[in-house]
């Protein structure tokens, strides 16, 4: 039997529930993971990510020294185009590829090469073409530590607004929404309190396989406690089986929906009429615009039956304590924002918000993607969600980053698939990625490839060469979560600690010292005054940037070392806030924001007849850059496309079958799996294989003010195709929870 | 506010809320009762019996996991007759099962005066390791049938109910629906079962691997070939 020879408390670097995991390490190597069970967060319980999906930190691919191009190494011009390299060249030896040039070969080199071209060329691309040309992903795993820096370096140095992260593709629209009529970015409550719960609304989240953890909470709630679920979802997801309603609606029709739901509120005389006086404003206006809503109207657009939708009404309004929590089916569509505002109105109609067992909650999926936004890595915020062009906010930054006055852009920035768009001759042509994979998370994906390749100089900062950091120049091996110190901020607000659990493999070095080191060089090159990057412990950071982020002031590393805080904590003694709002609303009092009913951009035709909406599997992570080079690709190998029985028997199609699903933009050939799971018309495709990437087939039609794409609704075709059209025929998904 | 009521334990008079069972109250006094099959996570079943106490009055030894604490009860928590079941419970199990991983029942073992060799005629449950999936391995040469396994994959946690008892009386063991390999059950790999077994029959599998003395290397290295192919 084997005895660790330390046990490590970090937190789980997969979704956004934030288990807390015990890793036992002998010889730097974690060998098992086990979870306190009396973690306030996860109780022990762990999903199959956290316990096992680690493995993908020893995995041989992973890149460990830095790399640079042969062609900027040797002092060359840069070739034509840009091609995607995945193998490294060992002892300067070219690799052979069939007919890419070998100046575009990866070589292994040392950190001062590596960091001096960058600075050399990001310095170079600044100094010509100014702070557009500039843009920077930041990362949603990576830690707020990390995140604060990597903002701070473009927005000090090159004075510029464009940076963002995957937030932009995930909850913009949900953000974009709570800032209109709340003033927020968050979560309201915590996701433990839906055990308060009477009632509550799980939409447009397949909460079971991407939030699991959560989702046991909300099982137990239900045969525990009596709570009732309401799912409104265009598929049958497992919590289905947990809910007293299901209302399976047709992708893109949230808004009737939710607006009829609201309607029958109103209309049934169950509105909170003390809450709407004295917490609200624009009742009067909002309620003209429901009139149309019927229950009726909405099942003609939207295919859930008009009783079901009142029934829904009455459940959510006369509960005591109701909240609704939601994922990526609310906003990732091109009216993701008016998606959520209806989600909004129906909270605030009722009152349930601002109290212990009630909200409104969107579940963010990555681990840090609400510290991420919470540290500035957006086009229009500064950290603490302070907007760039107020004037106040940016003196602020500006002192404390000791730049000139005037010197922060006031300008707001380009999203992420902007910044793709504007990758051309005059825009931007310069891209640091830090964790990211635009190259499978961004929609049309061919388009992608195409702006991918228009840039002129693109760094990845990653732990393996993912199909994004294969387009790149220089490649900067950061660490995983186990090698590194910081904070994760997860999806209740709650700030954890993340601790080192052996050190960084190979040369690899945590991101925030990478960071470090590339501004110091920076400045040098650009010869201006420094802005600290000197720092000697990642908690040095946190404090920087908590001096003028006051929901973050009262945090320290002591505070959170046995159990995360949950912001906002505005001094140090100060226990943390779970529930939000209970006296107002930052901005006040909460905006009734009247909604209308907009189509999806592409809506199924006669050539392309079906509705193809995306997601994920448990198994799998996003991009796959983590579980496809772990155990866990093992449990999942294969890409698979969910069709209905009644869809698939129209066409032909077996269980098992490969199909070519094609959209207007491009085309993918992968095994169907027919089930019930999906609705009729509706064609479901996991967007973590890189062999059948759905987003090839996605719209990048982006809502007009989030600026998020399309990726829950496109138009598609299916066709059978041959086993050897197929990626990889030999891998076989069996069958078990399927 | 609940009820409470006032009982003895080992000799000291102690007041309890209403509901609670005698394993709780031993614990608030200090009592040192051992357990085997009960987890602060699962539900209390009283399958093991080693948490038994003496009730003055009560016929038969009870199980403190599960019985309620009751007014003016008199519970002794280490009298002989407690020790001599507790006792005869490690000894049956050591001679039946391979508890060479439970730290915590040979500690027990050692504390009881257990006699490994009491009955040197006992039948051993026997097992091959059950290595079917990617995360985590089965050995039932191991397993006490504590239940903790079968629960959190039920009620008590995960809801996903991919093993149970199968078998009767002593050929009963924990297995799946049909006996399917756990790739082919509803089983999502969570490991909650791994994390409560208190015998290491359910381990992850790049521990086992380790003790089977495979190299950190040659383990990351299985992880990119090793995959269920389809026949052609």
């Amino acid at each position: 039997m084997i005895k660790p020879e330390r046990i490590t408390t970090t937190t789980c670097p997969y979704c956004g529930v934030g288990c807390t995991l015990q890793l036992h390490v002998k010889d730097d190597f974690i060998y098992k993971v086990t979870s306190p069970f009396d973690s306030p967060v996860n109780h022990g319980n762990l999903c199959v990510k956290g316990r096992f999906g680690y493995d993908f930190i020893y995995h041989p691919k992973r890149v460990t020294a830095p790399l640079v191009r042969r062609y900027l190494l040797e002092g060359k011009p840069k070739p034509e185009g840009r091609e995607q390299v995945f193998a490294v060249s060992k002892d300067g030896k070219s690799i052979e590829h069939s007919n890419i040039s070998n100046d575009w070969d990866w070589v292994e080199t040392d950190w001062d090469t590596a960091l001096n071209v960058t600075a050399d060329n990001l310095v170079k691309i600044y100094q010509r073409d100014g702070a557009d040309a500039m843009a920077v992903y930041c990362c949603a795993k990576a830690t707020n530590e990390d995140n604060y820096l990597l903002q701070k370096i473009f927005r000090a140095l090159f004075r510029t607004n464009n940076v963002d992260h995957c937030t932009r593709l995930c909850h913009a629209g949900s953000v974009v929404a709570l800032q209109q009529a709340l003033g927020t970015s968050a979560m309201s409550n915590t996701a433990s309190q839906v055990m308060l719960n009477d009632v509550f609304i799980v939409t447009g989240s397949n909460t079971g396989e991407n939030h699991p953890i959560i989702a046991l909470q909300m099982k137990e709630a239900v045969r525990k406690n009596g709570a009732k679920l309401i799912v409104i979802d265009p598929r049958r997801i497992d919590l289905v089986d947990f809910a007293e309603l299901w209302l399976p609606l047709k992708p893109g029709t949230n808004v009737p929906v939710f607006s009829a739901m609201a309607h029958v509120i109103v209309n049934e005389n169950l509105v909170n009429t003390d809450f709407i006086a004295k917490r609200t404003e624009g009742f009067n206006e909002y309620i003209e615009s429901l009139e149309k809503f019927t229950p009726e109207y909405a099942e003609e657009i939207s295919g859930v039956p008009a009783e079901d939708i009142r029934k829904a009404a009455r459940l959510y309004a006369q509960a005591n304590n109701a909240a609704i929590y939601w994922g990526m089916g609310i906003s990732q569509l091109s009216h993701g924002t008016a998606s959520a505002l209806g989600l909004v109105n129906l909270a605030l109609l009722t009152g349930h918000i601002g109290r212990d067992g009630t909200g409104l909650n969107p579940l963010r999926g990555q681990n840090n993607v609400q510290g991420a936004s919470d540290m500035g890595a957006m086009p229009f915020f500064f950290p603490g969600y302070q907007r760039v062009d107020n004037e106040e906010h940016a003196m602020n930054w500006e002192t404390l980053w000791n730049i000139p006055a005037g010197g922060l852009s006031r300008k707001l920035g380009l999203t992420t698939t902007e910044i793709l768009s504007h990758a051309h001759e005059g825009g931007v042509r310069a891209l640091y990625i830090m964790g990211e994979n635009p190259m499978m998370s961004e929609p049309n994906l061919n388009e992608t490839r195409r702006h991918m390749g228009q840039l002129e100089f693109l760094v990845s900062q990653d732990i393996f060469i993912n199909e994004s950091g294969a387009f790149a120049d220089v490649f900067l091996p950061a660490t995983p979560f186990a090698e590194k110190d910081g904070t994760f901020s997860n999806t209740d607000r709650r700030v954890q600690r993340v601790r080192t659990a052996q050190p960084p493999r190979g040369q690899s070095r945590p991101d925030w010292e990478i960071l470090c080191d590339l501004a110091l060089r920076i400045e040098s090159k650009l010869g201006v005054d420094s802005s600290k990057w000197d720092y000697s412990n990642p908690e040095e950071i946190l404090r920087e940037m908590a001096s003028l982020n006051k929901d973050y002031a009262g945090i320290t590393y002591e505070r959170i070392d046995k159990v995360g805080l949950i912001y906002p904590v505005p001094d140090e003694n100060h226990p943390g806030t779970p529930t939000l709002f209970q006296d107002s609303f930052p901005r006040g009092r909460g905006k009734f924001i009247s909604l209308d009913y907009v189509h999806v951009m592409e809506e199924p035709d006669d050539e392309y007849p079906f509705i193809l909406t995306t997601g994920r599997v448990l198994e799998h992570w996003h991009g796959g850059t983590m579980t496809r080079n772990s155990a866990l690709d093992e449990a999942y190998p294969e890409a698979r496309a969910e069709m209905h029985p009644a869809d698939a028997d129209m066409h032909g199609i077996t269980d098992g079958m490969p199909v070519r699903v094609s959209s207007r933009r491009g085309e993918v050939v992968l095994r169907a799996t027919v089930t019930e799971k999906t609705t009729v018309g509706v064609v479901f495709i996991p967007f973590h294989f890189a062999e059948a990437a759905a987003n090839l087939l996605t719209n990048d039609a982006l809502d007009p003010q989030a600026k998020i794409p399309e990726f829950k609704a496109c138009a598609v075709q299916v066709f059978p195709a041959r086993e050897s059209d197929l990626p990889n025929p030999e891998a076989m998904l069996e069958r078990g929870r399927y | 506010m609940a009820e409470t009521l006032t009982l003895t334990i080992d000799g000291k008079e102690t007041t309890a809320e209403q509901g609670k069972t005698l394993l709780d109250v031993a614990r608030e006094v200090g009592a040192d009762v051992p357990t085997i099959c009960y987890h602060d996570a699962t539900t209390a079943n009283g399958l093991c019996r080693m948490c038994v106490v003496e009730v003055e009055g009560s016929r038969v030894l009870q199980p403190a996991c599960v019985v309620q604490a009751g007014a003016g009860m008199k519970v002794h928590t280490r009298s002989d007759k407690v020790v001599r079941s507790r006792k005869t419970i490690l000894e049956m199990l050591d001679s039946t099962m391979d508890l060479s991983e439970a730290d915590e029942i040979q500690t027990m073992m050692k504390d009881y005066d257990a006699d490994p060799n009491r009955f040197p005629d006992a039948e051993r449950r026997q097992s091959e390791v059950k290595d079917d999936n990617p995360m985590y391995v089965r050995d039932y040469s191991k397993c006490l049938l504590c239940w903790r396994c079968v629960q959190v994959c039920a009620d008590d946690a995960q809801y996903t109910y991919a093993i149970n008892f199968e078998g009767r009386g002593y050929e009963t063991q924990i297995g799946t629906f049909f006996d399917k390999s756990i790739p082919e059950t509803t089983c999502v790999l969570c490991g909650q079962c791994v994390g409560v077994c208190p015998t290491g029959a359910l381990k992850p599998k790049r521990e086992y691997l380790l003790e089977q003395g495979m190299s950190p290397n040659e383990i990351s290295v299985l992880n990119t070939g090793r995959k269920r192919r389809r026949e052609k």
